[in-house]
């Protein structure tokens, strides 16, 4: 049936591609994408008349050419004979080495502002409010520069530790060219084996958590109390002994830092390591848990490495004319640009941990003294679990911006990926472009793959709504 | 039974005892002590830790920063004999002389001293041109004006005092602060508060005009630019212009037209996935490559649009929080109520979203302003640019802690006073929540 064909379809006229729900939304798309388009064309049309116009190319040859320039701070093999490659890859670890170094730092750094904060004691809680609040408002590009000023014009160099009316040099030297820290030897094969024992150990410590979480998920019992009198005994010797270790390095680099000699500091070190031995000794007594984890974590490496006739021995620096060799020297732009990091970025941390732990309400304290739990039970059981579902999102965020803050490196000559790639290859080989690109694409990649492990976590972590 | 009478209960209390005070040890300064300092044997360690810190730093400190401190003097040199001379051998103290000595260098960079008046009545007009914004009325314009021109009569009185010419007082500075004030006071009500908007929205032409020169004004190029100056421009700028732009890319990224949502998707991630310093490299090398042959194009106008285009991509997250927080309701709301799309975000769903998103926005703004350092990299003379430039000169030599210290204290001012402002607002729309 033909019956009034005309009026049954409205013919089409030009306004309703903008005035027409059905036609709009895809007249919008196809307006933005052909205006997309051609930014791109005359952007790329731009960029090809004038590198033409410069007798330029688009070529990343100049990646295998020799890169003629030396970097100081390397974590692997590589001379300025070495192609321009190679020198990225050096920047791009030393980029990694520096953001492994300063989220480390910086997350301990910040959990320990963010909990004093909330601390009752209201002198801590100013005095980390200060520390908060002064570093989160100061640029980093200052802190930088000034903590690089402080290491280069008030340590000493390492002239003042010659001769006989010199500084003593500990173990650890801090000099205006930076720090100079033992380095262990690992060039034996019973070297390798004791790190393997160590590495199985730790390994076998998260195993032991894991199943002890099962166990009590299974049977509803946590494990024993430590009833045997020689269980208790091994793993309060191996507690002793572990923070015995422990209190060493940390009081041995509190002692270089004040540049005491070795037997002033020798007595109140012992004591002090003493003091820690004996702490984590009580703590691995209180159940068979923490016992186990403190026998597996330390008598098997320390028999191993008794048994083998200590395989891993120290490399110390030392004075050389007028330098100190051996032992890892960490240059001060590095130490400048880690101190600042975890300084700066420890400071947002702290606020993340504190808003975290406030997030969770103070009826789950209550509700879990209630149930008779103790404080650090409340604290692990009931509120770190439901504040790190707050605090773990913005955390990463924060590692990430760490990782891209560390590209200011370049004000400091540490040679990143910043300051290779884009510093010393880009204005040597004049590859603006080329250079530029492959900067941007190392950081996406890292950004990006950081994002996707967060966006994993929040998937795994999200309350499931019923 | 009677039950509860004398004979079977032990003790039936027959008078109304007297309320008590409590005891000293949980009241008054004592009890406060107790609470806050001393309430475990941890908590006093760690407040007697904390003292000996305090009493091991300040005194010190103070010392070095104010008694012994010198404000004039032409050198590092001159400064040190000068605290030798007065608080003995060995003595350390502060040489703010070089903030003095340079402190138009800190402030203008290399701006011509006659024309400093252009920056500082371009200052004058920004407070008159954010006013409307911030606050309710305009007030605190009068204010503001008030202590500038109380301030300039004083450093006035004491010109006259000391004999040197009162020049200071007959400045532009003065008649447009004065004639701002008198507007405040006289057109302030909050009836005509939003007629002050105008000045908002023409501030980027009167500043552009005053900064850079042109038609009446010489004309003054912006490598001339630098210190605060040179942090204010990109800082006020990227803040300015970051917001408009995050909202649209915000609406974009939630936006039902895949093409439109991809490209906003794209450009946000791409933009955060970067450093800003390699932005930064993009505008000082690479701009030039990508802008038609020949196209001469002003470094500063470079890094503005590199900078406004990385806050804005930060804004869009921010913002795109706030909306996605919003209940579907009012989505839903303003749909059946028959408004277009840009009605109901206009009228209904930004200003909700945005009220959300104070905090985040505020901190963009404050990273914002603390990432306008960065230029210094790429050879741009900001604050922290001239650093180099001061260190190197061979009178100020080795000098660290004033010079960086003044720096980092007047940043910590703004940003602290922004995060300040914010913490007030969110106070201010939390009381109108309530009604």
């Amino acid at each position: 049936m033909s019956v009034a064909a005309g009026q049954q379809e409205p013919s089409f006229r030009i306004d309703m591609l903008w005035t027409d729900e059905r036609y709009r939304s895809l007249f919008i798309q196809v307006i933005a994408m052909m205006a997309i388009m051609l930014g791109f064309a005359w952007l790329v049309n731009n960029a090809i008349q004038n590198l033409s116009d410069l007798g330029k190319d688009f070529d990343f040859g100049f990646l295998w050419q020799p890169a003629n320039y030396d970097i100081n701070q390397r974590l692997i093999e590589y001379t300025s004979r070495d192609t321009n490659a190679r020198a990225a890859v050096v920047g791009i670890l030393n980029t990694l080495l520096i953001a492994a170094m300063g989220c480390i730092a910086a997350t301990l750094l910040g959990v320990i502002a963010g909990v004093l904060r909330l601390s009752k004691n209201w002198i801590v809680a100013q005095l980390m409010r200060v520390y908060v609040e002064g570093f989160r408002n100061v640029p980093l590009l200052i802190w930088i520069l000034l903590i690089m000023a402080v290491v280069n014009e008030s340590l000493p160099s390492p002239r003042a530790f010659r001769g006989e009316d010199g500084i003593e040099a500990g173990a650890i030297v801090l000099t205006n060219r930076g720090f100079y820290v033992p380095a262990p030897i690992l060039d034996n094969f019973g070297a390798y084996i004791v790190l393997v024992v160590a590495a199985l150990s730790l390994i076998g410590v998260f195993l032991l958590r894991r199943w002890s979480t099962a166990y009590q998920a299974k049977t509803g019992e946590l494990l024993p109390p430590m009833s045997n009198t020689a269980t208790i005994g091994v793993a309060s010797l191996a507690g002793a002994a572990g923070g015995f270790i422990l209190g060493l390095l940390l009081f041995g680099l509190i002692a270089t830092q004040f540049s005491i000699s070795a037997p002033a500091i020798f007595w109140p070190a012992m004591l002090a390591s003493a003091l820690m031995g004996v702490l984590v000794a009580r703590w691995a007594a209180t159940s068979l848990l923490s016992g186990l984890m403190i026998i597996i974590l330390v008598v098997p490496t320390v028999l191993v490495f008794v048994v083998l006739g200590s395989p891993i021995s120290l490399e110390y620096p030392e004075l050389r004319g007028f330098n100190f060799r051996g032992g890892v020297w960490m240059r001060d732009s590095l130490i400048a640009l880690w101190i600042a990091l975890s300084l700066y970025t420890g400071a947002f941390i702290a606020e993340i941990v504190r808003a975290g732990i406030l997030s969770v309400s103070h009826g789950q304290t209550e509700a879990s003294f209630a149930l008779g739990l103790r404080p650090n039970r409340t604290m692990n059981l009931v509120i770190l679990p439901q504040a790190l579902r707050v605090i773990v999102p913005p955390l990463i965020s924060q590692y990430l911006n760490l990782t891209k803050n560390s590209s200011l490196a370049i004000a400091v000559g540490y040679m990143d990926a910043t300051g290779t790639l884009g510093g010393i290859t880009l204005n040597q080989t004049g590859r603006e472009m080329e250079c530029i690109l492959l900067l941007m694409a190392f950081y996406l990649t890292v950004s990006l793959t950081i994002s996707s492990v967060m966006n994993y976590y929040n998937t795994r972590v999200k309350l499931v709504e019923r | 039974m009677s039950g509860t009478d004398a004979r079977t209960v032990a003790y039936v209390a027959t008078t109304q005892y007297p309320e008590q005070p409590a005891p000293p040890s949980t009241t008054g300064v004592l009890g406060w002590l107790r609470e806050n300092l001393f309430s475990s044997v941890t908590n006093a360690i760690l407040t007697l830790l904390s003292i000996a810190f305090l009493v091991f730093l300040l005194p010190g400190f103070f010392e070095w920063a104010v008694f012994q401190s010198v404000w004039n003097a032409s050198s590092l040199t001159e400064c040190r004999q000068i605290i030798q001379v007065a608080h003995g051998e060995g003595a350390d103290g502060a040489c703010w002389a070089v903030i003095n000595e340079r402190f138009n260098q800190l402030m203008y960079g290399f701006y011509p001293i006659d024309k400093y008046w252009r920056p500082n009545v371009a200052l004058i007009i920004l407070i008159a041109a954010m006013i409307p914004v911030l606050f309710r009325s305009m007030r605190p314009l009068a204010y503001a004006m008030g202590v500038i021109l109380a301030g300039k009569a004083l450093f006035a009185v004491y010109a006259v005092a000391t004999g040197a010419p009162i020049a200071i007082f007959s400045s532009p500075t003065t008649y447009v602060a004065a004639a701002l004030l008198v507007a405040a006071l006289v057109v302030g009500g909050p009836a005509r508060k939003n007629r002050w908007l105008i000045l908002t929205f023409t501030y980027p032409f009167i500043a552009y005009f005053l900064l850079w020169g042109g038609i009446f004004l010489d004309s003054v190029p912006s490598t001339q630019f630098g210190g605060f100056l040179l942090t204010m421009v990109i800082g006020v700028t990227g803040i300015s212009f970051s917001l408009p732009i995050g909202i649209l890319l915000a609406l974009g990224r939630q936006s039902k037209l895949p093409v439109l949502q991809i490209m906003c998707v794209t450009f946000i991630e791409f933009i955060r996935g970067v450093p800003l310093i390699t932005l930064l490299f993009v505008a000082s090398v690479l701009l030039n490559y990508l802008l038609p042959p020949g196209t001469e194009f002003d470094l500063i106008l470079r890094v503005l649009i590199m900078v406004t285009l990385f806050a804005s991509a930060y804004m869009a997250e921010v913002i795109r929080g706030g909306l996605a927080a919003l209940p579907k309701g009012q989505y839903e709301a303003a749909d059946t109520l028959g408004l277009t799309y840009w009605q109901g975000m206009r009228l209904i769903v930004l200003p909700q979203a945005l009220k959300i998103s104070i905090p985040g926005i505020v901190n963009t703004f404050i990273g914002l302003f603390k990432d306008t350092t960065l230029v210094a990299i790429i050879a741009l003379f900001d604050p922290v640019g001239l650093f180099n430039p001061i260190r190197a000169d061979s009178d100020w030599n080795g000098i660290i802690w004033e010079l960086y210290g003044f720096v980092a204290l007047v940043f910590f001012i703004c940003c602290w006073g922004m995060s300040q402002y914010s913490q007030f607002l969110e106070r201010r729309l939390r009381a109108s929540d309530r009604r």
